[in-house]
């Protein structure tokens, strides 16, 4: 008996060993993330807001990767998540969300649940996520995860995403994070005036820009395309 | 005797059609990178061998049947048990800039592939080494063997899928084993693996772990994942593997280039792979053309608001989607053209009715043809010559295609595609738009080029380009864009939110408006590319956007060496997507091949004793290195130089590669006449075999665009035929030089002949790498003047070799 309550405690030491290990690693890339977007020093360009980088030093990225993965899930780089999909890079991730720039109240959809960190992300900063996925087993495990971390304001299913999420429309934002040849219409009618979208442009693991999509109070469209990084396609135009 | 030339002949023949089909089976599993590495490490087999067999000389000798046999076997059962293994290496082009581990990955799907070209070359080399007597009818059934290999591979993967047509050439070294086996003197042993071997294959163990693993990241396998998603149908050719997809409850969708405006949703469509990639959809049509209300709304459409009712001519049909587009815009008639049969079959048969039997449309006419063969031949004039999207966004994207030749997209294609453009019509380019822009002002920068080169002193006053947030489109029209093609240009834009980025009069205001850039990329490019300073600018962009042409046609190749630090310092903070890791794949296959080579073939040797002269030790390894990379310099460059003419890198490297292989061995045998009536001339042979080289080669840097000009509208048998026939002198006088050398060595240094086999093959095996990043960087020319060079300096050594000791 004395062995086996020794034994427990050992490996709760650990366990506490190795969730302080991984704090200190998110807060470590939380650092490097405020290192990169003090570069970007374009007014336009997106900046990484306080609440922003509140919420990519909370959520447990480590808690949403495979475990041969695990090792690496607070390193600034996307991670294979199984099904041919990836993580998002927390740089990519924390950018997107600021984007959309949402509030505390805000509704929001994302099409492509994915590993579910995204959805853990937007859910520290407003009211609900709605998360659709296209790839069944992606969706259970997506679902069991966020529900494991309590996750209490996500909601996800399993189904076709380009048709949006109609009995939750309208939404302050969305955030598409499944590649695709066009924008569906059907999202751009479900997002509210003034609200945006916003779309990672590129394959997986090689975001190349981020498209934003405002739809102004008039419903009048405007799209705006950035450059994840600054950077000038010309020699000796610094 | 009697059993040892077929025997070579099926072991030959196993080898070259293991070459082929790997590189078909690695095209479907990853992308097209890893032809050159195939090539190469067949080489460092032979290499390898060559080194292993003079080690090992006297014991091997001594026991030939069995050792024959055996190698024989071990490579039948490496054909299945390396293309098993190779597919397990979980390696990930895509990675790459992130995880160092994938370069460890990619040597070692390097040395699993390597493993059987060694057994295969330990045959032929036995035979070679063991039965010197019968040299030239050994040689005879070598390459006798690898032009049947060729053509077998070819013929098998009309009919089975490349997993099937292996399991029937790994029947060729098993029969040649059991041939072998016979005369043995371990014949039991060995006929209770051959049986044993045999059992496995037809009890079908094997077969189920030959399936092809396609990367998850290919088009394909995403498709896969998604809810009910169900492969319809999947058929094979040497042109490719074509697999088709449905999701009935998430439909594909493709609409490349979809204004936001738009309030059409896409018909559902049928997703159609080529080798597991490269979607293209075949959509829902039931005769009813509102439903196609997207088409009107595409940046593809652009065309068809300067023309009524056009001639159209689609290079590339794919799955129709151009062809219905003309239609929905009331095309006079349609030309669609497309390469692979089986696509055609795909739309205008099997799936026919899903498609509303649109290739039975009057209209239309469906030609299965290669697109610049056709308009070489074509004395039409078409109003609208369409070339949309062939590839995926994804394969577009950062280096998948950069080591593909595309001869679509080069200066001379656009200028064929101009002569038949009628007056007043245009041509309509579509690509995937990457930010900052790469392709699409690749694109332009090569028609103005091809405009410029047909005498035009103005192109911009008849290019116009248009955007959406990932497509571009350009029109070169045959003629001046006149005012109200302007005007029709910019309202086809502005009603669909569609910026432009160049039409004649274009001002700054007019870029940028709609999807706004940090900077208006595409109209500056454009701008500047048509001013007195392109050169400067093409020079200063720090991608590589200088036009594609037929000598350097790799459109897709943006890389440059100045811009790598900066993007890889980028990667973390959002710049992956700058760095064009394809070629990075091309430089670490080169460096790998260094690296193999060295291990494999030269170390092992330096057991061998040396008892020669230093000097003439050097001379005689500089001018066996020198062959090597010579051989394979034009080697490399025919077989990307005829893709254009055959069409298809697996037809290219079939013929070239047999073609070099049969004739380079029939030279070979010839040589020692060559050499007997030199001496008694006093003439340096190799030095008539440079020449003949240089001249022949020189002749056909200048002969062969026009060749290929004039018959590339042929039947593949005939410009087969009319391949090998140009090749066959050539090969012939390439193939002089090395026994020649050979036999001077034999003469002078017989100790030094397996270090003249392992430096020569050394030198090939990098050279099959070398070769492509040359031609990348200078052209083919470059690349096959630089080898007359270096067979020229070799004459000049094999002049400095003492006559004899």
């Amino acid at each position: 008996m004395k062995v086996l309550t020794g034994l427990l405690l050992l490996l709760s030491m650990l366990a506490f060993a190795e969730d302080a290990n991984y704090t200190a690693a998110r807060a470590a890339m939380v650092e490097e993330l405020w290192l990169y977007a003090q570069f970007v020093d374009d007014p336009d360009e997106a900046r990484i807001s306080d609440a922003v980088m509140a919420s990519m030093g909370t959520v447990k990225r480590h808690e949403l990767v495979p475990p041969s993965e695990r090792r690496y899930s607070y390193e600034n780089r996307p991670l294979p998540i199984g099904y041919g999909q990836t993580i998002s890079q927390p740089y990519i991730v924390a950018l997107m969300t600021e984007l959309i720039d949402t509030d505390a109240d805000d509704v929001v959809l994302e099409v492509g649940t994915g590993s579910g960190y995204q959805a853990a992300i937007l859910a520290e900063l407003v009211d609900h996520v709605y998360s659709i996925e296209i790839i069944p087993a992606l969706a259970i495990r997506a679902k069991q995860d966020l529900e494991r971390l309590g996750y209490k304001n996500i909601t996800t299913k399993l189904g076709d995403g380009y048709y949006g999420w109609e009995a939750h429309a309208p939404f302050d934002a969305i955030v598409v994070t499944a590649a695709a040849s066009h924008v569906p219409p059907p999202l751009i009618e479900q997002l509210k005036p003034g609200g945006r979208i916003v779309i990672p442009v590129g394959e997986r693991f090689m975001t190349q820009t981020l498209l934003l999509l405002e739809k102004t109070e008039k419903g009048e469209v405007i799209t705006r395309q950035y450059g994840a990084v600054r950077f000038v396609p010309l020699t000796g135009e610094h | 005797m009697r059993r040892l030339l077929p025997a070579t002949l099926l072991v030959s023949a196993g080898a070259i059609g293991y070459e082929l089909l790997l590189m078909r089976a690695l095209s479907i599993v990853q992308w097209h990178h890893f032809a050159y590495m195939i090539i190469s490490l067949a080489l460092l087999g032979y290499g390898a061998s060559g080194t292993f067999i003079a080690l090992f000389k006297p014991q091997l000798e001594a026991r030939f049947a069995a050792a024959f046999s055996i190698s024989a076997l071990l490579f039948s059962i490496t054909m299945v048990l390396c293309f098993a293994l190779g597919q397990r290496v979980p390696f990930n082009a895509l990675e790459i800039v992130w995880d160092s581990r994938q370069f460890a990955y990619l040597s070692l799907l390097y040395l699993v592939f390597f493993v059987p070209f060694f057994f295969a070359a330990c045959c032929i080399g036995l035979a070679f080494t063991c039965r010197r007597l019968d040299i030239s009818r050994i040689y005879f059934f070598d390459l006798l063997g690898a032009g049947l290999g060729a053509v077998l591979v070819i013929g098998l993967l009309f009919v089975l899928i490349p997993q099937n047509a292996l399991l029937m050439l790994i029947t060729l070294p098993l029969v040649a084993s059991l041939l072998m086996g016979i005369p043995s003197k371990a014949r039991k042993p060995l006929m209770l693996a051959q049986v044993m071997w045999l059992a496995l294959l037809i009890s079908g163990i094997p077969q189920n772990q030959l399936g092809l693993r396609i990367s998850d990241y290919k088009g394909l396998s995403q498709a896969l994942q998604v809810i009910d998603s169900r492969v319809l149908s999947v058929s094979s050719s040497p042109l490719g593997l074509i697999t088709v997809v449905d999701s009935p409850t998430v439909p594909a969708r493709h609409a490349p280039g979809l204004s936001f405006a738009t309030r059409h949703i896409p018909p559902p469509q049928l997703a159609v792979f080529t080798d597991a990639d490269g979607m293209s959809a075949i959509t829902s049509f039931a005769g009813d053309f509102e439903s196609l209300g997207y088409l009107g709304d595409v940046t593809a459409a652009l065309p068809y608001a300067l023309l009524e009712q056009p001639d159209v001519l689609v290079l590339g049909a794919g799955g129709g989607g151009d062809v219905l587009l003309a239609l929905y815009h009331g095309a006079n008639s349609v030309d669609a053209v497309e390469l692979n049969p089986q696509m055609t079959e795909l739309v205008g048969d099997t799936y026919a009715e899903f498609a509303g039997f649109v290739y039975d449309d009057p209209r239309v006419a469906v030609h299965t043809r290669e697109a610049r063969g056709f308009v070489a031949q074509s004395n039409a004039q078409y109003d609208l010559i369409q070339i949309g999207l062939l590839d995926s966004f994804g394969a577009s994207g950062a280096g998948v295609q950069s080591l593909n030749e595309s001869y679509i997209y080069t200066v001379e294609a656009i200028n064929d595609y101009l002569r038949i453009t009628a007056p007043g019509g245009v041509l309509a380019i579509t690509r995937w738009l990457k930010l900052p822009p790469r392709d699409s002002l690749k694109l332009v920068a090569t028609a103005i080029d091809a405009l410029r080169l047909i005498g035009v002193s103005d192109p911009g006053k008849q290019i116009a380009l248009i955007r959406s947030w990932n497509t571009s489109t350009m029109v070169v029209k045959n003629g001046a864009l006149s005012v109200e093609d302007v005007a029709s240009i910019r309202e086809f834009a502005r009603s669909r939110s569609f910026d432009t980025a160049w039409f004649p009069g274009i001002q700054a205001g007019d870029a940028n408006r709609f999807n706004r850039l940090d900077t208006p990329y595409l109209f500056e490019g454009t701008t500047a590319l048509l001013g007195e300073r392109a050169v400067d600018y093409i020079e200063r962009y720090k991608f590589y956007i200088a036009p594609a042409t037929d000598n350097r046609p790799y459109y897709f190749h943006f890389f440059k060496w100045a811009t790598l630090p900066e993007v890889f310092a980028l990667r973390k903070s959002g710049g992956a997507g700058l760095i064009e890791w394809g070629y990075l794949v091309l430089i670490a296959t080169l460096l790998q091949a260094i690296m193999a080579g060295l291990v494999l073939i030269l170390l092992p040797l330096s057991r061998v004793s040396r008892n020669w002269p230093a000097r003439t030790g050097s001379r005689m390894g500089t001018y066996f290195l020198l062959l090597g990379f010579a051989f394979l310099f034009i080697e490399m460059a025919f077989i990307q130089k005829f893709i254009l003419f055959l069409s298809h890198p697996l037809y290219s490297v079939a013929v070239v590669l047999s073609g070099f292989l049969v004739f380079a061995g029939l030279g070979s045998a010839w040589s020692q006449r060559l050499a007997c009536k030199c001496e008694a001339g006093g003439r340096s042979p190799v030095a008539l075999a440079a020449g003949g080289i240089a001249l022949l080669a020189l002749v056909y840097l200048f002969l062969l665009p026009f060749v290929f000009q004039r018959f590339i509208g042929n039947s593949d048998p005939v410009k087969i035929v009319m391949s090998v026939a140009l090749i066959a002198p050539l090969a012939f006088a390439m193939g002089m030089p090395f026994p020649l050398g050979l036999k001077r060595v034999a003469e002078i240094a017989p100790d030094f002949i397996p270090w003249a086999w392992g430096i020569n093959g050394y030198a090939s095996v990098i050279s099959a790498v070398l070769a492509t990043l040359l031609a990348i960087e200078f052209g083919f020319s470059f690349v096959i003047l630089l080898a007359l060079v270096i067979y020229a300096i070799a004459a000049v050594i094999f002049g400095l070799l003492p006559a004899r000791e």
